[in-house]
């Protein structure tokens, strides 16, 4: 049986950027685990014959012709940020390097 | 009350025609309607009296002139929130989108609009559409009409309650794993998912890319089929829309009305039935399959053992793809930005605006699909979920080379007391079983009123499911089977006021 | 951790080095990889950006057909093979420059795999096999605001303009390049500088490393002499130009040594590179944040491209880079070396292109590998990075084939190109550079000279020739150099014939 102990919920909170405390962890931690383990019934179930789907509807090839449309204007673009500057969106310090 | 309200959209389109009535008055009435019963129901999250209201006299101006117009031209609408609409907030029921007002509309919502159709408002759902019960809105739950201590299904409740409660006559829906049918099935109201990619998702605020198709909602099945052909064919903006024209879906309701099934095959899901599924929604079902017997139809039992491990595949592609949809939500460009305390980083403001944004049900999908996608786990969880699709899929067509469509209940139980399944996700998560199938293999399906249960008086769903691009089957038999079974909704079985 | 650096040549006594090169190519498309937003520079912040590309809830994306077709060609001219059937992924990490906080990019089933490419340095030829290119979208750009640097690190805050993102990229990557021992530096900045000429041929991107149109990230990593193993490897990221990638390889060669002469582990992680100084210093660790859990993207279907497709692209691809080198050898009647010289200074495209305005294949040699190699030396950028262009090293040829210019007023009218100083004839007219030619005024100033140096004007009235260069020269100073010195010589023979 799969386990999911509240360490790895607190590494998976952290890699999907969410903040969970202490009471959300011991609350969320059992949960995540009966559900782990009623989805874990189907491991190993389809072997290596069965393809996977991951689009339920086999479709190749769409593409769009490199032609320019309309874009939004600055002001749409920037209509919901929480914070602008210089007609940027304007974002807390950001700590680790880019990718 | 005006009486406009019980009508049928196909009814108001011919009184519009027939000039008996306007579109302003339409809208007006259905204005009233909301302003009486909504702080019961709450259906809406957003009225837009004064948009719809100018929309409805643009669509008089057009009739009084003679423009061509669309056979809904003028009859007023609803949209689920989760659709993106130019000028009207665009929350999908989270914290986290609170005030934000989207500069585009969805492409079904362009759609509605080009026709006429004035826009009511949008309406409540379990956030980001993770539910079957609306309670997981962060604007609090919608009640079900028919009793309102009771859920009105999900995730799209908002939409059905609305239809139900007679506040929309038509309203538009999303379906990931049963969120138009289910609420359908539980209000007394018809829903239908489209075939997968038939209907554009471009500006449906994405769940489970995959799974997701938008749908409508309405108290007949013609009202479906004529809202499903204005909202359906192919749009460029969605790279997986089909490119089959959705036609014909009119004519099969109004055939089917004429209720001769003879010649159909029907199949009855074997693994759709039995332990599991409460007595009362059984004793309706099999009088569905009954009528369907005699109006023509052959009616055999199908087996699609796969469909056992449908749920298990579901809650694992669903979160996987919802938990990197959601990802954009980091308080950087729109929506909630909380900063802590100190000088916190850009990384501090994600997670803080992140836990304070989402509710319980979405971080418990989060976390299982940030889980199930990690290193070391995708093979086990994701990629195994994605070849219990293939199985499925498989499963699908060799029944449909058994029969020409197959029905099973649409939800196990009538419309159960807000609050009975919150904490007890995988309860919760049980009301999806008959409609998850045909999510995971793109298939179209309906539900429609069976009747209401013979223990507590609510509404019971039978559902159809064709083949993928069969969608005017759903409707055929939907019509005459609507037709045999007789009205189920009426205003006066309502707990909310006449 | 020691930061001892261990001498280049020493380095080579003892450990044997393995590189691995990620270029990042920005296509010159309309549009952006998933939407119709134009894919240009220099816009207003953030006026190029719509739904898809800013991530807003509810959009999707839709492939660029040309930017299919162009990493195909790109594909085809690195000898590489292109798949029947891939598919989109996203790539999975939060940060600001990204709207979707996703990559859409590819994974484990790139566009394109096995290609090669032949890289020649010092006349010996290296094959630096490829082993994969893929599609993908760039990012948002950032701008740090507040603390001392205007760097990432300690700034206050940043602003984040979307122009950039979602602007196609073509990342293109070596499998482990083995063997190239003290070459290694060079045979890095070879294989960037021939890859640079290949998109160049193909017109798909600007290719300029200055503008980050071209961006290299480059791996390195030690192995015991001899032992046949692959050391742990470093990630030195937007070394952004050919100098730089050779020097980048060149240093990280000296700090690895350094690191395991002391008996300790290299640590996986990105390291910057620093122009001014040609160092890194470290940045990023590995870890398991590096956890991108890649899926396939549910938003695009498979890209299948038909094998007719790909043989027509094929067969449109423009002539091979080895072939064309060696024709245009033969049509300029350049000698072996002097195209090697060429090849080297990543003078081929500019030459060829000078050629087609007009000039030369001798002059446009002489302009592009002496006088403006030397200016691109001493500004340490490369060639075609300078600022002067192949229209204008035409132009100023025509003037000098015109007699309008001398090769000295030419020299000068480089000198203001690379200063910005205008076009060309501004700057002939603001310097005054044109060549006297006018016979009377040239005749006046030959008059002067005559007469101020009777003794020489009698020397050759009485046959001595040679005696011509000192009127000549009091002439050409008389005139500040402008003047047509073989004119002026006729005029002196004239009067005083
Ligand atoms: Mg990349
Ligand atoms: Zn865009």
């Amino acid at each position: 049986m799969p386990e999911i102990t509240r360490d790895e919920v607190a590494h998976l909170a952290d890699l999907a950027r969410i903040d969970l405390s202490d009471a959300e962890l011991d609350h969320l931690a059992p949960q995540l685990q009966v559900i782990l383990e009623s989805v874990a019934s189907i491991q190993g179930l389809a072997g290596d014959d069965v393809p996977a789907t991951s689009h339920p509807l086999p479709m190749t090839n769409v593409f769009r012709e490199d032609v320019v449309t309309p874009s939004l204007t600055p002001e749409q673009a920037l209509s919901g940020a929480p914070s602008v500057e210089e007609q940027r969106f304007a974002v807390p310090r950001i700590l680790g390097d880019e990718q | 009350m005006s009486d406009l309200i019980l009508k049928s959209a196909a009814e108001l389109a011919d009184s519009l025609a027939a000039g008996e009535t306007t579109s302003v008055e339409l809208t007006q009435v259905h204005l009233d309607r909301i302003a009486a019963v909504d702080g019961d129901v709450h259906a809406f999250l957003h009225i837009d009296a004064e948009g719809a209201l100018s929309q409805a006299a643009a669509s008089d101006a057009r009739r009084a002139n003679g423009d061509a117009l669309h056979a809904l031209d003028g009859v007023p609408i609803a949209v689920k929130d989760v659709l993106t609409t130019i000028g009207l907030p665009t929350t999908c029921g989270s914290k986290m989108l609170e005030g934000w007002v989207p500069p585009y509309d969805a492409t079904v919502v362009k759609k509605i609009k080009d026709a006429g159709l004035p826009i009511l408002g949008k309406t409540n759902m379990d956030e980001f559409a993770m539910g079957s019960s609306t309670e997981h809105s962060a604007y609090g739950p919608t009640r079900n009409p028919w009793k309102l201590d009771r859920i009105p299904g999900g995730s799209g409740g908002g939409s059905a309650a609305a239809v139900a409660a007679y506040e929309a006559p038509l309203a538009l829906g999303t379906d990931t794993g049963g969120s138009i049918r289910q609420p359908g099935a539980v209000t007394g109201t018809v829903g239908v998912k489209p075939t997968y990619g038939s209907v554009s998702r471009y500006g449906l605020v994405a769940l489970a890319n995959s799974l997701d198709q938008v749908g409508p909602v309405t108290r007949t099945v013609l009202d479906s089929a004529l809202l499903h052909e204005l909202i359906g064919g192919h749009d460029p903006l969605d790279s997986t829309s089909t490119t089959t024209p959705v036609t014909g879906l009119v004519d099969a309701a109004r055939a089917g009305a004429t209720g001769d099934l003879k010649g159909l095959k029907v199949g009855v899901i074997k693994e759709l039935a039995g332990e599991g599924w409460a007595p009362d929604v059984m004793r309706k079902f099999n009088e569905s399959v009954d009528l369907l017997t005699k109006l023509g139809a052959d009616v055999v039992e199908v087996s699609t053992p796969s469909f056992e491990h449908a749920m298990a595949a579901y809650y694992l592609i669903l979160p996987a793809e919802c938990s990197s949809n959601l990802a954009k939500f980091d308080a950087m460009r729109y929506g909630l930005r909380v900063t802590p305390d100190g000088s916190p980083s850009a990384e501090d403001v994600m997670k803080a605006s992140r836990d304070a944004g989402f509710g319980d049900e979405v971080k418990r999908r989060i976390i299982l699909g940030t889980y199930a996608l990690s290193s070391g786990y995708y093979d086990a969880y994701y990629g195994q979920a994605q070849k219990i699709r293939t199985l499925i899929i498989e499963d699908f067509k060799e029944a449909f080379e058994q029969v020409d469509v197959l029905v099973s209940p649409t939800s196990p139980s009538t419309a159960f007391p807000l609050g009975a399944k919150l904490d007890d996700p995988l309860a919760m998560y049980m009301q999806d079983l008959a409609t998850i199938p045909a999510n995971l293999a793109g298939t179209p399906g309906i539900s429609i009123p069976a009747g209401v249960s013979d223990v507590d008086g609510l509404p019971v769903g039978v559902q159809l499911l064709a083949p993928v691009l069969e969608d005017a089957r759903l409707y055929r038999v939907g019509a005459a089977l609507e037709g045999a079974i007789g009205p189920v909704l009426s205003i006066d079985k309502l707990e909310v006021a006449r | 951790m020691t930061e001892t650096l261990v001498p280049f040549d020493e380095v080579l006594e003892k450990y044997d080095p393995a590189m691995g090169l990620e270029v990042h190519v920005e296509l010159n498309t309309n549009t952006k990889m998933f939407c119709g937003c134009p894919a240009t520079f220099g816009g207003e912040p953030n006026s190029q950006v719509c739904p898809t590309c800013l991530g807003l809830p509810g959009s999707m994306p839709v492939v660029n057909a040309k930017a299919v077709e162009s990493a195909i060609r790109i594909g085809l001219a690195l000898n590489g093979k292109i798949a029947e059937w891939c598919r989109f992924a996203r790539k999975n990490y939060f940060y600001p420059d990204m709207p979707k906080n996703f990559q859409t990019s590819q994974y484990d089933e790139p566009i394109v795999y096995d290609g090669y490419l032949d890289v020649e340095v010092e006349g010996e030829t290296y094959r630096v096999e490829i082993e994969r290119a893929h599609m993908e979208e760039d990012t948002g750009k950032t701008t740090h605001i507040g603390g001392a640097t205007g760097r990432i690190h300690g700034a206050d805050y940043s602003l984040v303009d979307y122009n950039r993102a979602g602007i196609p990229l073509i990342e293109i990557v070596t499998r482990p390049i083995l063997g190239a021992g003290a070459k290694a530096p060079q045979v890095a900045k070879a294989y960037v500088a021939a890859l640079r000429e290949i998109l160049l041929g193909l017109g798909v991107s600007d290719v300029r490393m200055d503008q980050g149109s071209m961006r290299c990230d480059v791996n390195l990593s030690l192995a015991p002499k001899g032992s046949g193993t692959l050391g742990t490897r470093t990630e030195t990221k937007n070394v952004n130009s050919l100098r730089s990638v050779e020097r980048a390889v060149r240093f990280e060669m000296s700090r690895h040594a350094g690191i395991l002469d002391a008996g300790e582990a290299i640590f996986q992680e990105t390291r910057h590179f620093h122009e001014d100084t040609g160092t890194t210093s470290a940045g990023r660790a590995k870890s398991d944040a590096d956890d991108y859990r890649y899926f396939p993207e549910p938003d695009l279907v498979p890209v299948a491209p038909s094998r007719e497709w790909v043989e027509e692209l094929r067969a449109s691809l423009p002539e091979r880079t080895a072939d064309k080198r060696a024709r245009l050898q033969v049509e300029w009647g350049y000698s072996e070396l002097e195209m090697r010289d060429v090849w080297a200074a990543g003078a081929l495209s500019l030459i060829e292109a000078t050629v087609a305005e007009g000039a030369s294949a001798q002059t446009a040699r002489k302009w592009w590998m002496a006088e403006l190699s030397r200016s691109a030396n001493d500004r340490g950028v490369e060639l075609a990075e300078l600022g002067v262009t192949p229209v204008q090293v035409a132009e100023v040829q025509k003037l000098v084939d015109a007699k309008t210019l001398t090769d000295k007023l030419a020299r000068q009218v480089f000198e203001g190109l690379l200063a910005g100083e205008g076009t060309v004839s501004e700057i002939i007219d603001a310097r005054g550079l044109a060549v006297v030619s006018d016979d009377g005024a040239l005749g006046a100033a030959v008059d002067e000279a005559i007469a101020s140096q009777p003794a020489v004007a009698e020397k050759i009235r009485g046959g001595n020739q040679a005696a011509a260069g000192a009127l000549i020269g009091a002439v050409m100073k008389a005139t500040g150099g402008k003047a047509d010195a073989k004119r002026v010589r006729e005029l002196i023979l004239e009067k005083l014939a």
